[in-house]
């Protein structure tokens, strides 16, 4: 009897467990919205805001008490009838581009850009002209080939005469 | 020279060593925290705030406190190990006549009152961010954080960590001595 009381406290304790596992339960504040559309945007920023403090995590998915503040300070500002965009717009002026996931396209972020489209051109622009290159060899190697064909023959013919 | 191309592999190594000789180098000069944000705010004026004096409640401070001498303005609170090792040097600074604002982030106003009778207090002023409001405005994202304000209120630096005597004289006090010279003119 104590024993199985023991297993059933155990199941119980895996459960708790389980269901407080990170992965299984991101963070959960107690927020209401006026509207669907409103809980939607705030979601949205919380995936696409990044924490200054948990680096590498979303604010949404960061416990930081920073991250807290931050999402708390979204809450506000939704509240308040401030769109999606001022938002980002607010927390950039504070804490830089880093905040965001979508960094604007800057002198400094240029080369996310063109650095793809520059690794294709050089590797066409390499691939073409080493075509060349051994297109030009091959003719070369030909000409020598030719030569050498010619005085083999000279001296076949010479061999052969009598 | 025939077949430069060949060399190609080899330019790069030499390339990319080269990077990471310099990037080594300045480590050991400089040891960077790669987690360290550069703060937007610098040549920006203190963003307004009205904050409670943290000892005497309801005496309220505004953002005029930083004009008129060049200052330091540093986030602190009880909960942070690092403050606890910065505060005697900040100690230092003070006796040695460097001003000082102190703000007190999110923290438990009464264990950061009992903390400054404790340790000393090397504040001109305290103020109280219980909510962390000013800091979210300055960009805080940790503690301890130094802010440098020259004499019109206008932030020039921003360091992250403690300040000790070490970092104090490479990076800090230039900036500082800058500051008060140009407060002179």
């Amino acid at each position: 009897m104590n024993r199985f009381n023991g297993l059933k406290a155990m199941c119980v304790a895996v459960f708790v467990m389980w269901l407080g596992h990170p992965l299984a339960w991101a963070n959960i504040d107690a927020y209401t919205f006026e509207s669907v559309d409103q809980e939607r945007t705030f979601h949205e920023l919380n995936k696409t805001l990044r924490c200054p403090k948990c680096q590498n995590n979303s604010i949404g998915d960061s416990n930081a008490e920073l991250a807290k503040d931050l999402r708390q300070k979204v809450y506000e500002m939704l509240q308040e009838g401030q769109s999606e965009d001022e938002i980002v717009d607010y927390m950039v002026a504070r804490y830089g581009n880093f905040v965001t996931y979508e960094p604007p396209l800057t002198p400094a972020t240029l080369i996310l850009w063109l650095a793809p489209a520059l690794a294709i051109l050089i590797g066409v622009a390499s691939v073409l002209y080493r075509s060349r290159g051994s297109r030009l060899a091959a003719a070369e190697i030909a000409e020598e080939e030719k030569q050498r064909l010619e005085r083999l023959l000279k001296d076949t013919d010479e061999d052969s005469a009598p | 020279m025939k077949k430069a191309y060949l060399y190609i592999p080899l330019v790069g190594f030499l390339v990319l060593a080269l990077i990471f000789a310099v990037q080594l180098v300045m480590n050991v000069e400089n040891p960077n925290n790669p987690t360290e944000l550069e703060s937007v705010l610098i040549g920006k004026t203190v963003p307004n705030f009205t904050l409670e004096d943290l000892v005497h409640e309801g005496k309220t401070y505004e953002q005029d406190i930083f004009r008129g001498e060049p200052l330091l303005l540093n986030v602190w609170a009880t909960w942070c190990p690092t403050c606890y090792a910065e505060h005697q040097y900040l100690n230092q600074l003070a006796a040695s006549g460097v001003k000082i604002i102190g703000l007190n982030y999110k923290d438990d106003r009464h264990k950061a009152v009992g903390w400054l009778e404790e340790l000393g207090n090397p504040y001109l002023i305290s103020l109280f961010d219980g909510d962390g409001m000013l800091g979210l405005d300055l960009g805080v994202y940790g503690a301890p954080e130094t802010f440098l304000i020259d004499a019109d209120g206008i932030i020039r630096h921003r360091h992250v960590g403690d300040v000790n005597e070490r970092n104090w004289q490479s990076r800090l006090q230039p900036i500082y001595q800058q500051m008060l010279e140009d407060a002179k003119s």
